[in-house]
């Protein structure tokens, strides 16, 4: 699979064909939509909550400078240090001047998508430090040398006997006699094989699910504890986040919370959820030395300023994907980006450009099924259609396209002419149906007919026969 | 029909004016049985989906405002239609909200425009038709219906009370077919695996008609049940409230004919 959006088109024939990730995907279908629906049940203020969750978030969005200063005069208050950066090449080098600085040799990382955006672990590897992942679904991948293919769950797209394969192909100290057949016994083995990287990391990487402007602190939430282990153990701890991530109190973090969760696992509350503020302090038994704060903008401020600045206020759940068919026949990987799902369409031609990015805002039916769950609210079919419109501004729409578009439009404007081109059509097409009554193929359609019949008019069309009965009867 | 019975301007869609007439016919029927006046004005052609969900904003303009100065004039739009329905009620306004003076008019329209089976019950208040049907059948949701206009209950309370017919809860009802206009020819494998999907659901039921409100979605599964060469007959939702079935269903050839 080819990690590019351009590639998109022949990633999705690809994956709808591939019978392993095809089982893999059952489970999303299943799993993730039954036990949010549970949660959602159990909490009867639940719409409530997720207007006041997107309340907050454009509250924030609408004095996003306001908050995110405050957010940094308190953080270094606290003893810790913000790096702004306005591009992922900025946010790489901050974190390598860090690592360089404390002569870090490995690196123990929490989940994060902002370091998958910026593409850190390559970089760090280029550069002689050895990233290690350490939540589970991220280690797998890692060991695989693949990118998260869903934004909560990395390794979604594969099967247990896959990553059993993988466990024994990299853990060379496996008898083969000991069992992987259960996930629990996946989860021991990483566990054990982790342990000795956490205490031997010299820094320690996480994501942040808010940064809190009223306190200065920086929240995480995972369900393995391992977010806990890479920010407390090494000398050093390295926030990286993007703007948007800010919220101005902990009241606030606290509301959406009760909205994450519920939409991603169908979980009340994350099983950890961590807040740090700051390096350790005098008197306190555990903390970093140091404490840094990685700022990312990378294409944000320009959303903040356009069409497409609700997208901005995304939690980060994984519902939209969660609950989308195009996403549960294709999986993660064929977007070919970071993000990928409803609001991979949305952010990823904003971060990368619509040139890089066209098919994703495009390969959606506009079901509605991703709106209809999300947790902030944001209206993603009409942000898809949006960048659909910017494509069609910039010439960017297949000239076939936009030929029949054209084309289309002429004769619908003139009901006349469209009627008796309409009347036309319906009866060849009945005709070359014949008494079938569809059609197996037909020229020029073979994006239908190649993997469906096409019914067949039923050969006159109804204002042909509704003008025949008014002058029979009279309008 | 009375002086006062409301007028009604029967939007018919471009698919059904083309595929299935029977669809628009039924509509009529069942309009008429509900006391309306209907009209289908013949200036009528496409409410501009196809432009405006390929982000021509200005074809889709051209073609909202003809549609508005075709029906204006009714008391009610009707479209056996939820995607169409909604795009006249959900997205003519703000498409054309830079012309004050069409988006008041698209406002107006907007107010007054329904699908069909709908607006039978929640503005006319039918509780039941004159109908029979023999047999067991599925209800798809359509999305557009669904999620943009809130259809679930409508159709199926209405299908209740067709003679004959047992209607069997179709599994992820609400979940798209695949059909999404263009998409399914522009992504013919991802719209092939979610029809698949959708099939497979309805072939789980033993329904032996699949329904739907939606004649696009509906051209999909029946094309897909098809291609399978499965026996599962594919009607609009209004054929069947109308009790208009003599057609032979959606795709379904002469010899395919049920006696």
């Amino acid at each position: 699979m080819d990690s590019s959006p351009r590639a998109f088109k022949a990633n999705a024939r690809a994956a709808v064909k591939d019978p392993q990730l095809k089982r893999a995907l059952a489970h999303v279908k299943v799993g993730f939509i039954g036990k949010r629906a549970k949660a959602v049940a159990r909490l009867p203020e639940f719409d409530a909550l997720r207007d006041a969750a997107r309340d907050i978030k454009v509250h924030t969005l609408d004095h996003l400078d306001l908050y995110l200063e405050r957010y940094e005069e308190r953080m270094t208050a606290q003893g810790g240090q913000v790096h702004w950066c306005p591009s992922a090449a900025d946010a790489r080098a901050a974190v390598l001047d860090i690592c360089r600085r404390v002569g870090a040799k490995t690196v123990t990382k929490g989940k994060s998508m902002i370091s998958e955006e910026i593409d850190l672990n390559q970089h760090l590897e280029a550069n002689g430090i050895t990233p290690v992942e350490t939540d589970l679904g991220e280690y797998i991948v890692q060991l695989r040398g693949e990118r998260p293919s869903h934004i909560i769950a990395p390794a979604v797209h594969l099967t247990k006997d896959l990553i059993e394969a993988d466990f024994r192909a990299h853990h060379r100290h496996l008898p083969p006699e000991r069992s992987l057949e259960e996930p629990r016994e996946l989860v021991e083995e990483a566990r054990g094989i982790l342990r000795e990287r956490f205490l031997a990391a010299d820094v320690g990487i996480t994501g942040a699910n808010f940064l809190v402007a009223e306190t200065g602190s920086s929240i995480i939430v995972t369900n393995e504890g391992n977010g806990d282990l890479t920010l407390a153990l090494p000398r050093v701890h390295i926030v990286i986040a993007s703007l948007e991530k800010v919220v101005p109190t902990l009241e606030d973090a606290t509301t959406i919370l009760r909205v994450l969760a519920r939409s991603a696992t169908g979980q009340e509350f994350s099983t950890y959820t961590t807040v740090s503020t700051g390096p350790r302090r005098a008197g306190d038994v555990d903390g970093p030395e140091e404490y840094h704060v990685i700022l990312l903008d990378n294409g944000r401020s320009e959303m903040l300023a356009g069409p497409f600045r609700d997208a901005l206020r995304c939690i980060r759940c994984g519902a939209c994907m969660n609950h989308c068919p195009v996403y549960h026949a294709i999986g993660g990987h064929a977007y070919g980006w970071v993000y990928p799902g409803p609001i991979g369409a949305v952010l990823t031609p904003g971060l990368i450009g619509i040139e890089e990015a066209g098919d994703l805002p495009n390969a959606s039916t506009f079901c509605g099924r991703c709106e209809a769950v999300c947790p902030v609210r944001i209206p993603l079919p009409k942000m898809m259609r949006h960048w659909r419109e910017r494509e069609f501004e910039r010439h960017l729409t297949p000239r076939a396209v936009r030929a029949g578009l054209g084309l289309w439009t002429f004769l619908a404007s003139r009901p006349e002419l469209y009627h008796r081109v309409t009347g036309l059509a319906a009866r060849l097409l009945a005709t070359l149906a014949g008494r079938k009554g569809r059609l197996r193929s037909l020229p020029l359609a073979g994006g239908w007919t190649g993997v469906r019949d096409l019914p067949a008019p039923q050969g006159r069309t109804f204002h042909a026969l509704w003008a025949e009965r008014n002058r029979s009867t009279g309008p | 029909m009375s002086e006062t019975a409301p007028r009604v301007g029967l939007f018919v869609t471009c698919l059904v004016d083309l595929f299935r007439p029977s669809v628009g016919f039924a509509a009529v029927k069942l309009l008429e049985a509900a006391g309306c006046r209907v009209a289908a004005p013949r200036a009528q052609t496409c409410c501009g989906q196809p432009a405006y969900n390929a982000g021509d904003r200005h074809d889709t303009r051209t073609l909202a405002a003809q549609v508005i100065a075709a029906f204006e004039d009714f008391d009610y739009l009707v479209v056996p239609s939820g995607s169409c329905a909604a795009m006249i009620r959900e997205h003519y306004p703000a498409l054309l909200a830079d012309n004050p003076e069409l988006a008041a008019r698209a406002g107006t329209l907007a107010a007054k425009t329904f699908e069909l089976v709908s607006f039978l019950t929640d503005v006319r208040g039918v509780t039941g038709v004159e109908a029979a049907f023999e047999g067991s059948a599925a209800y798809h949701d359509a999305c557009s219906g669904l999620r943009e206009l809130g259809i679930h209950d409508q159709p199926r309370a209405l299908l209740a009370t067709v003679r004959g017919l047992r209607l069997e809860e179709l599994p992820d009802a609400d979940v798209c077919c695949g059909f999404g206009g263009t998409f399914c020819v522009k992504y013919p494998e991802i719209s092939d695996t979610m029809v698949t999907d959708k099939v497979e659901r309805v072939e789980q039921t033993g329904a032996g008609t699949l329904l739907a409100g939606d004649l696009g979605c509906l051209l999909n599964m029946a094309g897909k049940l098809q291609r399978r060469g499965s026996k599962v007959q594919v009607r609009h939702v209004a054929e069947v409230l109308a009790g208009m079935t003599d057609e032979p269903a959606i795709g379904a050839g002469v010899e395919d004919r049920k006696g």
